[in-house]
């Protein structure tokens, strides 16, 4: 299974993160810290992928793409084949990326991650569900995310009213 | 507040405390709308874990929200399920979740499945009763849907693989449906049909199929399919190739696929992607264990792999050589596994690679001598992070050299294990596990063979003593070694004067706050006072490997305690009696716990069944004893881990065996462990009249029989191999080749093929002017090819005189020269590797070697040469060169070999 996902920048700053076992805050910190100096250590032009298993134990390897001032890390187990999550990472996440932010994604830069926060969170949700991938067709997740935007902002439109009147009613 | 959550997890990803906020999470997730639920949920999942407080606030909101009609409301629930449902709360959901396995949406199906698969991680028998579930949903209409399925049915399937033998058919025709695009265009990607799908199908049916003959026939044809019709151009097809390649390599064996994955294979090897060699060098480790001869086509870009710069591709390149050793190239690969250790600083990854070096030397050590020279190595680089079980070892191999009847050749072992050591301890740092290791064979045998005076080595054991001051078991093993070195002395008769930092050492320990080093220095006080005689009933010479016998009855006591008796004392009662009701493990269980603990007892009460049951594992555990342990080096340990379960279950008499067990090994190979004392009483004093520890004795004493044969079996014709083979580092490339033929190889053309190593430069050409003559001799059917080659060669030879230089030959401005050159060692290395693989194929065909077997002997050897030469250096064009030999032979021999064959 996927242990872990994570986006940071090249200084270190993680942009993402998101693990599907239980750590604690500190721990998650230690473990981004460790990702990233490993990560950094590494010249250009090397494989992807990375034997984790100083940082995350036993069973664990871990497969990394350079975009730009991006690092994307997936973390996972035995169970998953190391070239098919780099897939994942090259072209299903850019692709995805690329239509929901509707930019190239040359110019996708952390600031975009950063203020689409909840819906990258919503992309990874529709491709990994608890630690399996589940969805690997960017035209799948494409129009998933698309309804739950159209439904969201449906029912926002419909609840904003009521809501601050009964917000203000209360008050 | 939605933006102020997205803030707040944004924060607590970069490391802050955003606990305050939690409950605002919480609260959004009752919110009516969606848009503020679904950022609720997210929040939620990722603020809280399982065993939160706050938990018990979102389980009603979890169970309202699956019932939802908004299916988005729904997925969001089981997104929270996922995370936070722990194995407490799962039956509030579970009814719910089943439902929705139903659902009309096959985005909720799909996350139902996976909700049942997470609970079925978390508590397997929660769900125990929903299994026919997954093999529903398998028939589902969503391709999605299927694809999820297959995660959990992989968790099941890996836990219990007898069960679901029926579903072979059934993923089969899956598999080939997909591979036949039978699936919705949508799930293409990349001109691949669903690749993902197609990987977790493979990954089943590797487990499905694994010795199984009847299941991997099934297979068989699909996955044949499957490797042709993959395209090998984009990564995820490379994927698909090598799930295909593990799939082969678990299932039962075939020829035909066995082919085809040798040819993906030496593909992945040959791309210039590192993600594609990594996956290569992957690949070769798993078949290789099913044809170890795949490997040789190969061994070049193994060694290209290995001096990569990319640290990845070098350890799981060092994880191939670890699988691929055998006695042949063990010396070359644990020399390149030191060094390699050497170079690096992540602990984590010097101690498993130091471990395995230990492994490999002891599994396939072809000299003691070499033996002790790599475990020196290993532990002065690495000592801190070996077991200090390997140092046991090592010590006790010492002690007992390897078994044989030479006694010369032992001693000859120690006095160059003493001679090496006393070498190594100039050096300023070494560590604590190998200085252990020194005093100790020093004590034992710095003396032994007369070639070092007793005061030098006390001199160097006090050096040692001060130098780790503050290391005390360091600091005893000297003491301990020190007082050996006296009685040696004072028992051969001579006159002993202690040095005076000994004395002054002494001193210090007789006052120091560690006991044992006090009694330590008592002892030796003690032992100095007595003399020649008794010093020799206490510490014989060389007494190490002798078993000692403990009086387990404390017999000698007998006389003491008949007078006490007569003087009027009570008679000992047996535990078992005095407490009357209670049998003996319970009361000793009893005693232990308080003696343990007088406050609360946090462990929960034994269930009053298992007294009964204590009886039973003695009886198990006596036969386990009998079998071989698997792992030869670690008998004791291996035992020890096996019965702890019992022994914590309230099973006092399997301890009791144990421990005794523990102490008859230690006092059976070594004098002088710290803690054989201590060990030692406690077992005394358990023992009290049960008969049973005889029994555990002697099948003891059997298991080391068993173990010590085995081990001069084990030895014994690696040493007649490394005899055979005077010849002495074999050279890293021709590891692979050399096993067949070292052992058949006339001295007289190993010196002649030697020489050319000599010659360091001109090697290739020289062997590769030579190489002709040998081959037409040799009639082989290649004779055209090498006919018309004769004349470049001499070419060359004239370009090459000046210069006497490949390089520079290449580089040299006429054009002739740089095209020829590839032309003339292409068809060089196709000569060479029919040559090579005929003189293979006689080998194994014939036990006799016949005469032009020799002169195939020499073409391999130069080719190991030849192709060593460039290696070497670092000039881009040699590597050219190189990598073109690696690549010629693979592609001709099949066709070579079959001209041969007829």
């Amino acid at each position: 299974m996927i242990k872990a996902v994570m986006v940071m920048n090249t200084q270190g700053k993680s942009r993402l993160a998101k693990f599907y076992e239980y750590l604690s805050v500190e721990k998650q910190q230690e473990l981004i810290r460790g990702v990233f100096s490993v990560l950094c250590s590494r010249a250009e032009n090397v494989s992807n992928f990375i034997d984790a298993e100083s940082i995350f134990g036993q069973d664990s390897r871990l497969v990394y793409k350079h975009f730009a001032t991006l690092y994307f890390v997936f973390v996972f187990d035995s169970s998953e084949n190391e070239l098919a999550v780099l897939d994942l990472i090259q072209d299903v996440l850019p692709s995805v990326f690329v239509e929901t932010l509707d930019k190239c994604f040359q110019n996708v830069c952390e600031l975009d991650i950063v203020f689409n926060y909840s819906k990258i969170h919503t992309i990874l949700d529709e491709m990994v569900f608890g630690g399996q991938v589940v969805e690997t067709s960017s035209s799948e997740i494409m129009k998933a995310v698309e309804e739950i935007s159209k439904l969201e902002a449906a029912s926002n439109a419909i609840s904003l009213i009521p809501k601050s009147a009964s917000g203000w009613r209360s008050r | 507040m939605k933006e102020y959550i997205i803030r707040l997890v944004y924060v607590e990803m970069l490391g802050h405390d955003a606990s305050f906020g939690y409950i605002h999470a919480v609260k959004m997730i009752h919110d009516d709308s969606l848009l503020v639920k679904r950022t609720g949920y997210l929040a939620v999942t990722l603020f809280l874990n399982e065993d939160h407080d706050l938990i018990i606030l979102i389980v009603n909101t979890i169970q309202k929200d699956l019932k939802s009609d908004n299916y988005l409301v729904v997925c969001a629930a089981l997104n929270a399920v996922c995370k936070l449902i722990n194995e407490e709360t799962i039956p509030a959901v579970l009814p719910q979740i089943v439902e929705l396995l139903a659902h009309p949406k096959e985005a909720v199906r799909k996350k139902a499945i996976m909700a049942l698969h997470r609970f079925y991680q978390k508590s397997p028998s929660s769900v125990s009763h929903l299994v026919s579930n997954f093999r529903k949903r398998l028939c589902d209409n969503d391709p999605g849907v299927m694809g999820a399925t297959l995660c959990p049915l992989f968790d099941l399937i890996t836990n219990d693989v007898n069960s679901y033998k029926d579903l072979v058919i059934s993923f089969v025709s899956i598999l080939k449906q997909v591979a036949e695009r039978r699936l919705p265009k949508a799930y293409d990607y990349h001109q691949m049909p669903a690749p993902f799908i197609q990987i977790k199908l493979l990954k089943i049916l590797a487990l499905l199929g694994s010795s199984d003959k009847q299941a991997s026939e099934n297979m068989y044809t699909v996955v044949g399919d499957i490797f042709r019709k993959c395209d090998s151009s984009s990564n995820i097809g490379n994927a698909v190739l090598y799930e295909c390649i593990c799939c082969v390599s678990s299932i039962y064996p075939n020829p035909k696929l066995l082919e085809s994955a040798a040819d993906a294979i030496s593909r992945f090897l040959k791309s210039d992607s590192h993600n594609l060699k990594y996956m290569g060098i992957d690949a070769l480790g798993r078949l290789i264990k099913i044809s170890p001869e795949i490997a040789e086509q190969h061994q070049l870009a193994v060694i290209d792999c290995l001096e990569d710069p990319d640290d990845t591709l070098k350890r799981k390149t060092f994880e191939l050589l670890y699988k691929m050793t055998k006695s042949t190239n063990v010396e070359v690969i644990v020399d390149r596994m030191i060094d390699y250790m050497n170079s690096i600083n992540d602990n984590h990854y010097k101690t498993e690679i130091a471990s395995r070096c230990v492994e490999l030397a002891e599994q396939f050590a072809p000299s003691n001598q070499w033996f002790i020279q790599t475990m020196n190595k290993v532990f002065e680089h690495a000592g801190d992070l070996v077991n200090i079980k390997v140092a046991h070892n090592l010590m006790r191999l010492i002690a007992e050299g390897f078994g044989e009847d030479d006694d010369t050749a032992d001693s000859q072992l120690r006095s160059s294990a003493v001679e090496s050591y006393l070498h190594i301890l100039g050096e300023p740092k070494l560590p604590s596990v190998f200085l252990q290791v020194i005093c100790w064979v020093l004590g034992e045998y710095g003396t032994a063979d007369g070639k070092y005076s007793a005061s030098y080595i006390t001199g160097k054991l006090c050096d040692v003593a001060e130098a780790y001051s503050n290391d005390e078991t360091v600091k005893a093993y000297a003491v301990t070694a020190l007082m050996k070195i006296y009685a040696f002395e004072i028992a051969a008769g001579r006159k002993v004067d202690m040095l005076p930092e000994c004395h002054s050492l002494m001193e210090e320990f007789l006052a120091s706050h560690s006991t044992d080093l006090q009694q330590r220095a008592y002892e030796l006080q003690a032992v100095i006072g007595l003399d020649a005689h008794a010093v020799e009933s206490i510490l014989p010479s060389d007494a190490s490997c002798e078993d000692i016998e403990v009086d387990k009855a404390l017999s000698f006591l007998n006389d003491y305690i008949q007078e006490a008796i007569e003087k009027g004392a009570q008679p000992y009662i047996p535990e078992s009696e005095r407490t009357g009701m209670l049998n003996i493990s319970n009361f000793r269980n009893q005693d232990h716990h308080e003696a343990s603990s007088h406050g609360l007892r946090f462990e929960a009460y034994e269930l009053p069944k298992q007294t009964v049951q204590a009886r039973i594992p003695p009886a198990s555990l006596a036969s386990t004893e009998l079998v071989p342990v698997p792992e030869p080096m670690y008998p004791r340990e291996s035992y020890q881990t096996t019965t702890v379960p019992s022994v914590s279950s309230d099973a006092a008499s399997t301890e009791l065996k144990l421990r005794l067990d523990g102490v008859q090994k230690r006092w059976g190979r070594q004098t002088h462990f710290p803690s054989t004392s201590t060990s030692n009483s406690t077992s005394l004093k358990t023992v009290n009249g049960i008969t049973q520890v005889d029994g555990s004795n002697t099948a003891n004493s059997r298991t080391r029989e068993t173990y010590d044969s085995r081990k001069q079996v084990e030895i014994s014709p690696e040493k007649q191999k490394l005899a055979a083979s005077l010849f002495g580092g074999p050279s890293k490339t021709e590891k692979k080749s050399a096993t067949g033929h070292k052992s058949s190889k006339p001295s007289s053309h190993m010196v002649k093929s030697h020489a050319p190593k000599s010659s360091m430069e001109v090697a290739s050409e020289k062997t590769s002017v030579q190489q002709p003559p040998d081959l037409l001799d040799f009639g082989e059917p290649t004779v055209k090819s090498t006919a018309p080659s004769l004349d470049p060669f001499k070419d060359l030879e004239g370009l090459l005189e000046p210069t006497t230089q490949v390089s520079s030959a290449v580089n040299h401005s006429s054009t002739a020269a740089v095209t020829k050159s590839p032309d003339i060692m292409g068809l060089y290395t196709e000569t060479t590797a029919g040559a090579h693989h005929k003189d293979s194929d006689i080998l194994s065909g014939l036990s006799n070697p016949p005469m032009t077997n020799m002169v195939g002997g020499t073409t391999t050897m130069q080719v190991a040469q030849s192709s060593k030469g460039p290696n070497l250096k670092d000039s881009l064009e040699k590597d050219a060169l190189v990598r073109q030999m690696g690549v010629t032979p693979s592609s001709q021999n099949p066709n070579l070999f079959k001209d041969i064959l007829g």
